[in-house]
């Protein structure tokens, strides 16, 4: 049967369209992207640039020691002007950098992760599986469709929270600095390279779930225990990538990986979705 | 012209002979049909045929949803699928298109066989669920819009939509979001989506399924419209009086299997094939006299007494030699039995062979 590309969109586009106008699904997740990405660091960087040269910020500038020494060199030490930098922003700097990075990697999982959970089964619990599996669209069309329509709001959520976050932090951290430093290559690589294959490697899994389960509560429950390996294992390497090497090399390394094991999960995932999966028949070979 | 003579009068001549052995006042006319399960053979109708099923399987792990089921539907008609829940109905229509694989038997939709040529076969078809299927967060255009891509009608497809809007008339809730239609406005839009692609099938599951009186009339005229351009038609229904009034061909399912298929007439004489005569006197027990006279093949009395005569003709001689014997015969009319009654015939008849297995 022949793939047409053209179906896929529809299939996709049509389910973003559906997820637009469901409010009580995307105003929570906004809220957790919001949290995550502005609410958290920005409450973060401005107690610490406002605390002064303080005991407690010495030690937390004192815990910077653990850190990697190709990281440590990369915290700057003077501003634009050739003043010394203040160990305030030099603290504000690492945690800019370095530890709210992977929640670029968390958030737009567990995004996602709860589109896809309900993809499949909610076509089916809201009867218009039945439309889909009697329509001429082949069932790569459906699953590939379905896969990018779960995708986008994830990335969406990345490339607007990260936007924003960067905003946040260049004012915050940037004005002690005289510049604005963010982002780094390694974020790039991490937003471009790194994140995607985790992304449609969780959804691969997640879509075979969806195609399986009964109703969407198992469907995100399930999920719940599928991606929360994988949040934490894309939390490590994400976390080690900017940190560990300080160069792109582990970052491209991790990337190339990650693609290549989502790519295998996508491509024998396309064979999880049947017709009867969805018209929700009951033990259907 | 042959007469009726009373049973008592001598035999030189008559044509209602005496009674012999006992007569069953609640025994049910007997029918002519073929041996069951399948009490009326289905025949094989000469038209091009859109769809052919023939012995075919289906299980549900253990649970059987199609056995050793048949259906010929003929171009250009309006084929119903009529049985109680869980006679099969959604899974023959499944298998029809494709959508749903047999375990065995051979199936041909347009000539192609839908598992292997599925995409070919779906586009041929349009569908209406007895759920309406449609998304309740997205407007009717979108809806239309939505099915209009998949069936390759392109993203420009205004006339398409609009015409079929029109057709149903929904023209003017098109904009709102189909979740506040009513039910009636849910299937009219549903039958707009079957039709948006000019199907030359359609298959519809129940689609008056939750409506009121009026709203299902409406849908059926509609339905019956659709067949005015050559379209074929398939209907699931369980409601007797759908099939009475729409059908051109009835198809009864029971436990996955087809029972009998025809038109309404055709099973009615298949199953009756012999006119049919009410009786009712004062004392009704008088009539079961009538039993074994030449010329009535059947006999039953439950309430009124219905007489199966070979002739119709023969009725005036029987009234007259039931007068004769002293019956006050308070009615005697003519009986044309019902689809409903055949139904409920066959349907006791299948379970008095034990051959009824709930799904």
């Amino acid at each position: 049967m022949a793939f047409r590309t053209q179906r896929m969109w529809t299939v996709a586009r049509t389910d973003l369209r559906q997820l637009f106008e469901s409010k009580d699904f995307w105003v929570p997740m906004a809220l957790l992207g919001g949290f995550f990405f502005l609410i958290v660091p920005a409450f973060l960087l401005l107690v610490i640039a406002n605390v002064g040269n303080v005991g407690a910020v010495q030690q937390v500038s004192q815990a910077l020691d653990l850190l990697p020494q190709s990281a440590q060199q990369a915290v700057p030490t003077v501003t634009s002007s050739g003043a010394e930098v203040d160990p305030a922003t030099q603290v504000n700097y690492t945690l800019a950098v370095y530890l709210f990075a992977p929640i670029a990697v968390v958030v737009p999982l567990t995004i996602s992760s709860a589109v896809g959970a309900s993809t499949i089964v909610g076509e089916r619990e809201r009867g218009t599986g039945e439309f889909l599996a009697h329509s001429p669209a082949d069932t790569r069309e459906i699953y590939l469709g379905k896969l990018i329509a779960s995708l986008i709001p994830g990335y969406i959520t990345t490339v607007v929270g990260f936007g924003a976050y960067s905003l946040l932090v260049n004012i915050v951290v940037g004005g002690d600095l005289g510049y604005w430093f963010f982002p780094t290559s390694s974020w790039w690589l991490l937003i471009a390279w790194v994140l995607p294959p985790f992304l449609a490697l969780a959804l691969s899994l997640v879509l075979r779930l969806s195609a399986r389960v009964r109703s969407t509560a198992a469907a995100q429950q399930a999920t719940g225990l599928v991606t929360l390996p994988l949040i934490i294992i894309a939390y490590g390497q994400s976390t080690g990538a900017l940190i560990g090497s300080g160069t792109a090399t582990l970052s491209l390394i991790l990337g190339a990986v990650a693609w290549t094991i989502a790519i295998i999960s996508l491509a024998t995932g396309v064979r999880s979705i049947k017709r009867a999966s969805l018209l929700g028949v009951a033990n259907e070979q | 012209m042959r007469r009726c003579v009373h049973p008592d009068e001598p035999a030189e001549g008559a044509y209602f002979p005496p009674v012999s052995g006992n007569v069953r006042a609640d025994a049910t006319i007997a029918p002519d049909a073929t041996a069951s399960p399948r009490l009326v053979a289905p025949t094989e109708p000469t038209d091009e045929l859109v769809v052919e099923l023939r012995h075919v399987f289906k299980r549900f792990g253990s649970v059987p949803a199609l056995s050793e089921l048949n259906i010929l539907v003929p171009k250009g008609r309006i084929s119903v699928l009529l049985g109680p829940n869980g006679a099969g109905k959604t899974t023959a229509i499944r298998v029809i298109t494709g959508a749903l694989a047999p375990d065995r038997g051979h199936i041909r939709t347009f000539g192609m066989d839908p598992h292997t040529q599925g995409e070919e076969v779906r586009r041929r078809c349009g569908i209406v669920s007895a759920k309406p299927a449609l998304y309740d967060r997205l407007s009717g255009w979108d809806n239309l819009q939505y099915s209009a891509e998949l069936y390759g009608l392109g993203r420009n497809a205004v006339s398409q939509i609009r015409a079929a809007a029109g057709r149903f008339g929904i023209v003017e809730a098109l904009d709102q979001q189909v979740g506040g239609y009513s039910t009636g406005m849910k299937t009219r839009l549903a039958l707009a989506r079957s039709v948006l692609h000019d199907p030359e099938l359609l298959l519809f599951d129940e689609p008056t399924s939750g409506l009121d009186p009026e709203s299902s009339h409406a849908v059926l005229q509609l339905i019956r419209e659709m067949t005015d351009d050559g379209r074929t038609v398939v209907m699931c229904t369980h409601l007797l009086i759908e099939a009475e009034g729409l059908a051109d061909q009835i198809i009864v399912l029971e436990s996955g299997t087809d029972l009998m298929a025809g038109t309404q007439q055709e099973l009615i004489r298949r199953y009756w094939p012999h006119d049919l005569v009410r009786l009712d006197a004062e004392d009704p027990a008088q009539l079961d006299q009538v039993a074994g006279w030449e010329g009535v093949v059947g006999y039953a009395r439950n309430g009124l007494a219905e007489v199966q005569l070979d002739d119709l003709a023969r009725v005036p001689d029987l009234v007259g030699h039931l007068a004769a014997a002293g019956v006050r015969l308070t009615r005697v009319e003519p009986h044309h039995p019902t689809l409903e009654e055949l139904y409920f015939a066959v349907r006791a008849e299948r379970r008095a062979s034990g051959v009824d297995s709930p799904l």
